[in-house]
């Protein structure tokens, strides 16, 4: 195929289009000449330049086509019938152009059908235009309710209508004698390489722009993009100097500045690495010029994003058509630019989702009116930049998405059960349209309805690295949002660590970082090994990268490092990673053949170190996370254990035990804490002692693991009970945390209570009873048992911990110790054979409280009623004593104050004992 | 360093003919192999390989090589031979395919080989269904043999194991 006809088939299929739009908004504004002008100015370059190349078919088509167009502008109302079938002849000029393009030569066939019919048109309709309205009537001015009329300026080689004119008449038609001499007509359409060269032909050329085009980035970008602008008739000619450049020379272009992108990389990073400022200076300003010349090849593959939308007031039309409705189309931003590659992938999902607005989304005529809408629905396409991203919104003024309708669909199609439907929000129930074969429409139309169509979009959209978002209103619309990267060549991105291997995230998913640590407020919590993070009163779902993939994480890693944050539509996860870097422009290369069904990968990207790293998918991810986790359910699961936690809180003394183990003890049972100088540590009779206070004071290890130390300091907790005092010896002093205690007791350990999870750490809580009778055995017990064991105290407290807690204190205080769980074992126990000389009772249990216990007490026989009663309370407030009092409790102590309690005690013994005495 | 592909097709072709071949030989074990060397773009030694998660396991993972991303495949697991028990750093064979890069890693590289149909021999019919797929013919050398390896074949595993999960 010659250059000529290649040039001249790229200009035909461009103008097409263009006629193809401006007859749709001609039929709305019939009297705009303009856009009328327009038209007839390009087909008429169409039909000139088939005559040149000895193309009879289509040169006939387009006489026809225009001698039709011509009645138009001599003042032929312009019906919908003749605009389709000029619609229609404009379709089989496509179809032969496509064969032309194929095949080199003209398809054989007949367009005897058409050119009949517009014949016939043109022929009959001319009496019913003339009586009409008179041939020269002025226009009325333009509607303003349309917008300007898209007037696209010349472009080099082609000529103003005026001059095209004068050329056109000259020309034979294909009705005159065989065209022999087709001289007299330029090649408007032709390369401007050949513009130089007509000089001697007799029309005047329009421009002449090879001698003048610098080939400038800048300029280049102009040659596929017909620029708007409001010239009146394609009078003025701006000229902008432009060629031709073919997309396989702009793509080697963008690879070779990619290329320069990395190796500019990689100085930097050795520029960093040494301190010889000598070469800085030029390598800054490498930098410079290879950012701006990033900027400018990239530039040269931007094309506005009405190059997409150039059809789809055509497919509304005939869609309107078909459907019986009245649609609106309204395209706003069609200037913005974007890459080509993207341009491309997003043609198609764009002209479907347009159908499908149209078809599902607009009600009927009918319906809308009686919904009190206006008769005409409107579709809006909208695009716009937003940071690195183009935002294209296509949005309906229909019903809305049939939610109901999806969620029950999506139950029968076994999509989700019905319980999941139910918890799902709007946002996820509309996401199920994206799902293949999923459809509720109710009956399949020619247009749409049969499923398939919404998958396919949001894959293609997903592809190139963008993310598709649906907002329903009922019975307001619909409107859909879709954000692209403006290009896929060069993106930035967070390079972070995973395991040994580092990954590329594209920053357009990253909204966040996070750090994590099992120390910091910040901490992953599980659920049912589920891993997830408060943040903001929000909880994310958490997956970890190396999981991800497929590698063993230590306990540690899974624990610590850094949460980004990454959005997806409107699905929002967190991914755990190891370390971040920092971010970088990287250029994507495409993954290998034999990669590419990794979806967790979108391609990989030298670094400017010179690694290979993976670029990691945020869509990939997404759709692991909700395969892994179901979003809907962990919210409810959260609040449940958030309502736990307001639970009453226990202040712990935390240390270290041998072997670095946690260990911890309740605050209120300590007396002080020491830290005493290893050389004062005496030993006697093989047990160590220090003189603490001016008394010899035994000093027990919390576990054997521990070795008192000969040197240096050594950290002591002491516990005292009246005179005697018990040092505990411990490792090193951690922490003293308030947390609510949810203990799980240990079996067949004296020395532990059990264990205990405190600041994320397992944590054994240590039995002060296991520990006084070591400290004593031997020479406090023997003295003062039998005198003080004379009494018998009856301890009620629910909490098995606390009863643990208090009885060794109590019997080293010289009671008896017996306990109950509940007021109702309290209420047994009193009315055994046990005689009890002292209640000691919780006052808040769950059941029957403590009051009420010494409420049963009281309102009981002798000796029981007299019996002296202390209540333990966490809360002592003004109404709680005033019902102290009225019960005769004889005090009232703070749960945790054992020496308030011992005092306590020893004021009751006192007259206890005078009247026993 | 870019040479144009010639198919292997042509190379068999050629081994019919009469006409003497070039093969680079590599070897993977005790094992040497011939590459026809119209394909062999580079020689090299693989460093900074970056593992792929998920991948198959015949690739070892991504590297650079002059600022192109190359996927490095390795001979011994393509060919399901046993674990090498000295992990050295190996060498690698730039080929390309379809205007992808890829290294295939093997234990060293050694001369290039002039051979004529006079010691060509058929593939031998006991030999393991995966080799017989992948070699094109033996070589008869002094006290060696000389497994010539198709190339493409080496490099089409992925699209192999489609057709096979879907029959």
């Amino acid at each position: 195929m010659d250059d000529l006809l290649r040039e001249f088939l790229t200009e035909s299929s461009e103008h097409l289009d263009t006629v193809d739009t401006e007859l749709v908004r001609f039929e709305q504004d019939p009297n705009n000449e303009t856009i009328l002008r327009n038209i007839f100015r390009l087909v008429h370059t169409i039909k000139g330049t088939c005559g040149f190349l000895g193309l009879p078919r289509l040169e006939a088509l387009a006489h026809a086509a225009e001698t039709l167009m011509g009645r138009f502008r001599d003042g032929m109302p312009a019906t919908g019938a003749s605009v389709t079938l000029i619609l229609a002849t404009l379709d089989r000029l496509k179809a032969i152009l496509a064969d032309l393009e194929i095949a080199g030569t003209e398809p054989a066939g007949s367009d005897d059908d058409l050119i009949e019919a517009l014949d016939r048109m043109s022929a009959g309709e001319i009496p019913a235009a003339q009586t009409q309205a008179p041939v020269a009537a002025p226009p009325p001015p333009p509607e303003p309710v349309l917008p300007p009329p898209v007037e696209r300026e010349l472009k080099p080689g082609e000529v103003s209508l005026d001059d095209l004119e004068a050329a056109f008449l000259a020309a034979p038609g294909p009705d005159d004698e065989p065209a022999t001499v087709p001289a007299p007509l330029p090649v408007p359409a032709a390369a401007p390489v050949l513009a130089a060269a007509p000089a001697s032909t007799p029309a005047p050329v329009a421009a002449a722009p090879v001698a003048a085009s610098a080939p400038a980035p800048a300029a280049v970008q102009k040659a596929d993009a017909p620029a708007p602008a409001a010239t009146e008739g394609g009078e003025g000619l701006a000229k902008v100097q432009t060629i031709r450049v073919n997309v396989d020379t702009l793509e080697h272009l963008m690879t070779m500045v990619s290329e320069l992108v990395l190796t500019r990389n990689q100085l930097l990073e050795i520029a960093r690495r040494h301190e010889d400022s000598s070469y800085k200076v030029p390598l800054q300003r490498l930098s410079h010029v290879t950012a701006e010349l990033q900027e400018g090849v990239m530039k040269t593959r931007m094309q506005p994003i009405g190059n997409a939308w150039q059809k789809l007031p055509r497919v509304v039309r005939d869609l309107s058509a078909e459907l019986g409705k009245q649609i609106e189309l309204v395209m706003l931003g069609a200037e913005t630019e974007l890459d080509r590659q993207v341009l491309d992938v997003i043609k198609d999902p764009l002209t479907h989702m347009v159908r499908n607005s149209a078809d599902h989304g607009l009600e009927s005529t009918a319906a809308r009116v009686a919904a009190g809408k206006p008769a005409r629905g409107t579709i809006r396409l909208a695009a716009y930049h937003e940071g690195g991203t183009i935002t294209i919104e296509i949005a309906d003024d229909g019903k809305g998405l049939d939610l109901a309708a999806i969620r029950r669909k999506a139950v029968e199609r076994g999509l989700a059960s019905q319980g999941d439907v139910e918890k799902m929000t709007d946002a996820q129930v509309a996401k199920f349209i994206f799902h293949a074969g999923f459809s509720t429409a109710a009956a399949v139309t020619s247009v749409s309805g049969r499923g398939v169509g919404m998958d396919v979009v949001k894959t293609n959209i997903e592809t190139i690295g963008g993310v598709i978002d649906i907002n329903t209103q009922a019975g307001r619309g619909t409107t859909f949002t879709i954000k692209i990267p403006l290009t896929l060549a060069i993106v930035a991105a967070l390079i972070v660590r995973a395991g040994e291997s580092r990954f590329a995230v594209p920053q357009v998913a990253v909204l966040e970082l996070v750090r994590v640590d099992p120390t910091a407020p910040q901490k992953i919590e599980r659920i049912n090994g589920a891993p997830v993070l408060r943040l903001r009163e929000r909880l994310l779902p958490i997956v970890t990268l190396t999981s991800l993939l497929g590698q063993e994480a230590g306990e540690a890693e899974t624990h610590s490092g850094f949460v980004v944050v990454a959005q997806v539509g409107r699905q929002r996860f967190g991914i755990l990673v190891d370390e971040v870097f920092h971010t970088e422009e990287i250029v994507v290369k495409p993954m290998s053949s034999k990669l590419r069904h990794l979806s967790l990968f979108a391609g990989n990207t030298i670094l400017g170190d010179g690694a290979v790293v993976l670029i990691v998918d945020p869509n990939g991810v997404a759709r692991q996370v909700s395969q892994s986790t179901q979003a809907g359910a962990i919210p409810a699961e959260i609040e449940a254990e958030e309502v736990e936690a307001g639970e009453a809180k226990t202040t712990l003394l935390v240390f270290k035990g041998g072997n670095g183990a946690f260990k911890a003890v309740p605050l209120s049972l300590v007396t002080r804490l020491e830290e005493i100088d290893a050389a004062k540590v005496e030993w006697l009779g093989g047990r160590p002692l220090i003189q603490y206070r001016g008394r010899l004071m035994p000093l027990v290890v919390a576990d054997e693991a521990i070795q008192i130390r000969t040197e240096g300091t050594q950290a002591l907790v002491v516990f005292s009970d009246g005179e005697r005092a018990m040092g505990l010896v411990v490792d090193q002093i951690v922490d003293i945390v308030e947390e609510r205690l949810d203990i799980e007791i240990a079996a067949e350990r004296s020395d532990l209570i059990g264990s205990a999870v405190l600041r994320g750490r397992a944590t054994d809580i240590i039995n002060i009873a296991h520990f006084l009778p070591l400290a004593y055995d031997d020479w406090a017990r023997g003295s003062r048992r039998p005198t003080k064991l004379s009494k018998t105290l009856l301890l009620v407290d629910d909490s098995a911990f606390f009863r643990d807690m208090l009885t060794p204190v109590l019997k080293a205080a010289g009671f008896g110790v017996i306990t109950a769980d509940g007021a109702e074992r309290a209420l047994a126990i009193l009315a055994g054979e046990t005689r009890v000389d002292v209640v000691v009772t919780d006052l808040e249990m769950p059941g029957s409280t403590g009051f009420d216990l010494v409420a049963a007490i009281r309102g009981a026989g002798q000796p029981i009623a007299g019996l002296p009663v202390i209540g333990l309370s966490s809360a002592v407030g003004a109404e709680t004593v005033d019902r102290a009092r009225r019960l005769a409790i004889s005090d009232l102590v703070a749960k945790f104050d054992r020496s308030g309690l011992i005092a306590a005690l020893a004021e009751i013994e006192a007259p206890a004992l005078a009247q026993a005495a | 360093m870019m040479k144009p592909a010639n198919s292997n097709a042509a190379a068999s072709a050629a081994a019919k003919d009469g006409a003497t071949q070039e093969f680079v030989t590599v070897f993977v074990g005790e094992t040497m192999f011939g590459l026809a060397i119209n394909r062999v773009h580079d020689v090299f030694i693989p460093t900074g390989i970056t593992p792929v998660p998920l991948a198959p396991p015949e690739i070892v993972g991504l590297l650079n090589l002059r600022g192109r991303v190359v996927t490095a495949i390795c001979l011994r697991r393509r060919l399901g031979m046993p674990r090498a028990q000295t992990q050295g750093a190996g060498m690698a064979i730039g080929l390309e395919q379809a205007g992808e890069t890829f290294g295939l890693v093997v234990d060293g590289v050694g001369e290039v080989l002039k051979l004529g149909p006079d010691t060509h021999e058929a593939v031998p019919i006991n030999l393991d269904a995966r080799w017989r797929n992948l070699a094109l013919g033996v070589h008869r050398l002094d006290g060696k043999l000389l497994v010539i390896l198709d190339v493409d074949g080496l490099l089409s595993f992925g699209a192999e194991r489609a057709e096979a999960s879907a029959a």
